[in-house]
């Protein structure tokens, strides 16, 4: 038996929320007694033994390649390696792959399928263990009833710890299967950091008055190595790309630090965004609810005090 | 075309969840309950799909009958008829084996890509798997054409365009159609949905794999500091001695 793992690569490299999920993974397998097993899908560029690194003892790689969009071929595949480890147990990060794939799999193993898990497991028998729910606004501690889980874990949610461990590697052929969904055209922006994964978000509201006003926030969010985020109204009005609207009925986010301009801090919009660790609220207006949730704040204009934090945050960059 | 939207009834945006004494369950005390917002747009984009080239739009939902309020008001919105599968829907597993069992039978299944109240985001992928069909999750832009569907879907840090056909299952969300576009039920439509058929059906003896046991909140955070403005220096150093965050 093993607790299997789902290495996400894109565009051949792992992602942080991969080595969240090995990192998770072992974790439980040592509490439960078992060795952990990682599965890659398609070409990486990445070395797949650097899983060994986060607490992977083995690693197979699917040598087929299947588009991210082909959610049945990729839950197949991982099923077959399931089948053929007895893993009782599934670690999927829930990104926008694994959000598509581990439902899937669920459905295929006959297993409990848990999402948005945000801690390791309070007890194993039955298995037990604490989700984020009401978008953001509480935690359900949930029970799976069945001998087999697969859990899909909320990005940012757990710390990436490194061991001294190595992974063997194994190369595994799946069956081949037709895709009944199949990608036309990927148009990417390059360089951008992805908002769910990032350590750091800066955001900003109507309070900026216009589009044309976000260059300080791009050049905050640049220096500080950040996602870029905006309020519902702000993408509904277009001055932003849906892409960028968080909170309760956009995305969530959990970075270690989320720096709020301009925004009022609706309970929707606060609901996406209060599992951040460290939040900090730039607004003229100190009635505004953002300043009852945040940690940090300046009451004041935001055309004046971002280009003034913009150069204290280079000078402190130069001295550090 | 025949287009089922499968629809779920959330707590409204604005509420503040709280728990019953036990931490059980939700107090729904002073809860208003809405259509799942995901799921608005899916609808409206299945009446669009319904002008475009004809067939019907069935709303369908797990739930028990005080959620009916939620099912006419997508009557009212344009569905023509509704279907409710009289059960409580506690686990994502036992609502998607419901409502596949409805949805065998249209050519396209349209689902909000989660709900605002469980998060499980997993009844449409789940509902794709047990009839075997293709997904395109968290879409942003759909069109059919004959049998040939195209899709749009957000991926890491861009968006894919895709292509499948019929009958297919579509966790849609903003950009299917616009909020500005969204529609909303006029008084004729509140007066019709009153006679739409709304049938209701008993639940399968499907399987419950997973239970809630325990609901908490997060923890408060401490109060908030407060830097004057033109001090943002003493911002940077807090956020780097104190706070570790930079
Ligand atoms: C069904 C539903 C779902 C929703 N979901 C979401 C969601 O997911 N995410 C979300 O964000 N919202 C959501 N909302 C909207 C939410 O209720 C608020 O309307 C929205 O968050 C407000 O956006 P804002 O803070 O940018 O704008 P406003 O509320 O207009 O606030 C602007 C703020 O900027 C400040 N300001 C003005 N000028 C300056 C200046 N020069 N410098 C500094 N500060 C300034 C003002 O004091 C004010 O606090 C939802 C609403 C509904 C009904």
């Amino acid at each position: 038996m093993s607790v299997l793992v789902f290495a996400e690569s894109w565009d051949g490299k792992f992602k942080k929320g991969t080595f969240e999920a090995v990192t998770y993974a072992h974790e439980t397998a040592k509490k439960l007694g078992v060795s952990t097993t990682a599965v890659t899908i398609g070409k990486l560029a990445d070395d797949a033994a650097q899983l060994g690194n986060y607490g992977a003892d083995k690693v197979i790689c699917i040598s087929n390649n299947i588009n991210t969009c082909d959610s049945q071929g990729m839950s197949a595949a991982i099923a077959e390696i399931a089948n053929k480890e007895g893993a009782s147990l599934v670690i999927i990060a829930n990104s926008n792959t694994g959000k598509t794939i581990a439902p899937r799999l669920a459905v295929k193993l006959s297993a409990g399928f848990i999402s948005n898990v945000v801690d390791t497991p309070s007890n194993d028998t039955p298995f037990t263990v604490k989700k984020k729910a009401f978008s953001g606004k509480a935690f359900e501690n949930a029970q799976c009833n069945n001998d087999k889980c697969v859990l899909a874990l909320a990005p940012n949610a757990f710390h990436i710890v490194e061991t001294a461990g190595s992974a063997t590697v194994e190369s595994f052929d799946a069956a081949n299967r037709v895709s009944k969904v199949t990608s036309t055209n990927v148009e990417k922006a390059t360089g951008k950091i992805s908002l769910a994964e990032a350590e750091i978000v800066v955001s900003a509201g109507r309070g900026l008055k216009g589009p044309e006003n976000w260059g300080m926030v791009e050049e905050l969010a640049e220096l500080l190595g950040a996602g870029t985020a905006c309020s519902k109204p702000v993408s509904d009005i277009g001055w932003r790309p849906h892409a960028e609207h968080v909170g309760q009925t956009g995305k969530a986010v959990a970075p270690n630090l989320y720096i709020a301009i301009g925004i009022s801090g609706a309970i929707q919009h606060l609901a996406g965004v209060n599992s951040s660790k460290v939040m900090v609220v730039i607004n003229t207006d100190p009635e505004a609810p953002f300043f009852k949730s945040a940690d940090y704040g300046i009451i004041g204009d935001a055309f004046e005090v971002v280009p003034r934090l913009i150069e204290e945050i280079r000078n402190f960059k130069a001295n550090n | 075309m025949k287009i089922l939207v499968c629809i779920s009834s959330v707590p409204d945006t604005t509420s503040k969840i709280n728990f019953t004494s036990d931490k059980s369950a939700l107090d729904t005390n002073g809860i208003q309950f809405i259509i799942n917002p995901y799921d608005e747009f899916v609808l409206t984009k299945a009446i669009k799909l319904r002008e475009q080239h004809g067939g019907t739009v069935t709303v369908a939902h797990v739930g028990p009958a005080n959620n009916e309020p939620t099912l006419r008001k997508a009557l009212a919105i344009g569905a023509d008829d509704a279907i409710r599968v009289d059960a409580e829907a506690t686990d994502s597993f036992f609502v998607a084996n419901e409502l596949a069992t409805i949805a065998k039978d249209f050519d396209l299944i349209m689902a909000g890509r989660e709900s605002i109240d469980y998060n499980g985001g997993s009844v449409p992928a789940m509902i794709a798997e047990i009839l075997d069909l293709g997904l395109i999750n968290g879409c942003t832009g759909l069109e059919i054409n004959g049998s040939n569907v195209s899709g749009e879907r957000e991926i890491e840090g861009g968006k894919e365009s895709l292509s499948a056909s019929l009958p297919i299952v579509i966790a849609g969300q903003k950009g299917l159609v616009e909020e500005s576009d969204l529609l909303i039920p006029n008084m004729r439509g509140i007066m019709t949905a009153r006679t739409k058929p709304l049938n209701v059906v008993t639940a399968q003896a499907n399987e419950e794999r997973t239970v809630s046991i325990s609901f908490e909140k997060p923890a408060e955070r401490a109060s908030c500091k407060l830097v004057e403005s033109g001090n943002e220096a003493e911002l940077v150093a807090l956020l780097h001695n104190e706070a570790k965050a930079i």
